[in-house]
């Protein structure tokens, strides 16, 4: 069944759309890069380690992430407002807490990494999209990392699932609907960093879900490394 | 008060030998008290304890307009308030992050189950629908406010009454109800599992929660999962991650039957 299952735009189940990443992009930034899945476009600038203002807020144990998600006014069909909203708040939050296992925060203590993530197009997964460029951006600082990490959604389209929604899957309605479950990993070390979950779904399914996320994360680690790789090259 | 360091990890300890401060087991709850109906205002209302932790949760409806991608339903919205009254850690004023995350993890748990028939909530396809306001207030934080919160979203949901009103005037007669009730599916129940060390606990108080590296919590009814949410930045590796889906759904299917009687 699974593999007479058609994907609206065509791809197999186990497809990502085509990814591109490329590292530098903001030369204000100490850090920065671009990452897109399809038309999901991410961009991410890193400030920092810098001095924690204000003064109450450093940590002298070690440094503070800080992490902003944004999605651009123009990047949806219906114009969303500027600025923070509670869904961008919470992506914010959680886009944090899959980033900090991997940033030697302790090597830096008092000081705060600003992370910024803007989406200027938006064809779902733009959270995965923004993690992602995020961690490359992260490396291309400099900020002392123990690795990268890897952000894919897995959906559940109906009874079957499928890696890296878009915006026409995510609207699935047929049979069980559309489910989402976007996952963060340390792909080298098969460790989960992040996970959320909007549908329905059983237990044992959502295991394969992330088997499912485990393989593809490998292939986006790869396209992550060769973008910093090529930033050398330059 | 922060916990310190020295609590965390006798916390920890203890916990590593299967114990914990207050003799419960790694997959035992506090006692569990559900009160229905505190509020005479509000369309339906719960006061949720477990142990010292307390949330009031309060459902009020209002007449809207629909979303343009669902003409033909009801909306719902949740907000949260930790109020300093119920810890030192809360301060007055805007909504921070916690209690964002809060909400909107409640918010999916009982949007995602399709508890509410919110079809049935449209009074003019396109021009008017009901909304339904789940607000939650904390009212003593002794850990584990979110399962405190969804337990009690789906108390008060599961009392609420939907109010009269008036077509003439297009005018909701707060006060008056109707013999209806806000029309209810399958109950979702929320359950966090949380990770110490290698050992996963359910229901932390303060202490415990603040020792926490990592925590799941996931809106599970009798068709399945609906919602989940990682919260915290510890990684878990995939086998831990299935344990908890494992330890999760035990916990579901001691505490469901339990919550489900003292909501009857």
């Amino acid at each position: 069944m699974t593999k007479e299952f058609k994907r609206p735009d065509g791809r197999k189940v186990d497809e990502m759309r085509e990814m591109k990443a490329k590292v530098g992009i903001i030369p204000n930034a100490d850090g920065s890069a671009m990452f897109q899945f399809g038309d999901t476009i991410a961009i991410a600038a890193v400030y920092g380690p810098k001095e924690m203002h204000p003064q109450h807020s450093q940590n002298p144990e070690k440094g503070v992430l800080r992490c902003t998600y944004n999605m651009m006014s123009f990047s949806v069909t219906d114009r969303i407002r500027p600025g923070p909203s509670r869904r961008s708040q919470e992506i914010s939050k959680i886009t944090e807490w899959a980033l900090e296992p991997i940033v030697m925060l302790d090597e830096f203590p008092s000081t705060v990494v600003d992370v910024h993530i803007y989406i200027l197009q938006a064809n779902a997964s733009t959270r995965c999209a923004g993690i992602n460029a995020a961690a490359l951006a992260l490396a291309h600082a400099g900020v002392p990392m123990k690795d990268l990490v890897s952000s894919v959604s897995i959906g559940k389209l109906d009874k079957t699932l499928v890696v890296d929604l878009n915006k026409d899957e995510e609207d699935w309605e047929e049979g069980e609907g559309a489910t989402d479950i976007p996952i963060t990993m340390i792909s080298t070390e098969d460790k989960i960093t992040h996970i959320q979950l909007d549908g329905h779904i059983l237990p044992k399914q959502l295991k394969e879900a992330v088997e499912l996320a485990r393989k593809a994360t490998k292939k986006i680690y790869e396209v992550q490394k060769k973008a910093l790789k090529d930033s050398l090259g330059e | 008060m922060e916990t310190s360091k020295l609590t965390k990890d006798r916390i920890k300890k203890f916990i590593e030998g299967g114990k914990r401060f207050d003799g419960r087991g790694l997959d035992e709850f506090r006692e569990i008290i559900i009160e229905k109906g505190i509020s005479k205002k509000a369309e339906g209302s719960a006061r949720v304890r477990i142990g010292k932790t307390e949330v009031l949760v309060g459902v009020k409806m209002g007449i809207g307009e629909p979303y343009p991608d669902s003409l033909d339903e009801g909306n719902m919205m949740v907000t949260t308030e930790l109020t300093p009254l119920s810890s030192d850690r809360f301060e007055l004023g805007p909504p921070r992050i916690e209690a964002i995350e809060l909400a909107r993890i409640i918010d999916r748990g009982v949007r995602e189950s399709k508890l509410i028939d919110f079809k049935k909530l449209c009074l003019e396809e396109g021009k008017k629908v009901w909304t339904v306001f789940i607000d939650i207030y904390s009212i003593n934080d002794d850990g584990n406010l979110l399962d405190a919160a969804g337990i009690g979203a789906i108390a008060a949901l599961s009392i609420a009454k939907i109010p009269k009103y008036d077509e003439k005037e297009g005018k909701v007669l707060y006060g008056e109800w109707t013999n209806n009730k806000i029309p209810l599916n399958f109950l979702p129940l929320s359950c966090t599992i949380h990770k110490i060390d290698d050992k996963l606990i359910v229901d932390p108080n303060r202490e415990e929660e603040d020792a926490s590296e990592a925590r799941v919590t996931l809106s599970i009814s009798e068709k399945g999962i609906h919602a989940m949410q990682k919260g915290n930045a510890k990684e878990l590796k995939i086998e831990e991650f299935n344990e908890i889906l494992d330890f999760a759904e035990k916990n579901w299917e001691k505490l469901f039957p339990k919550v489900e009687k003292m909501l009857k």
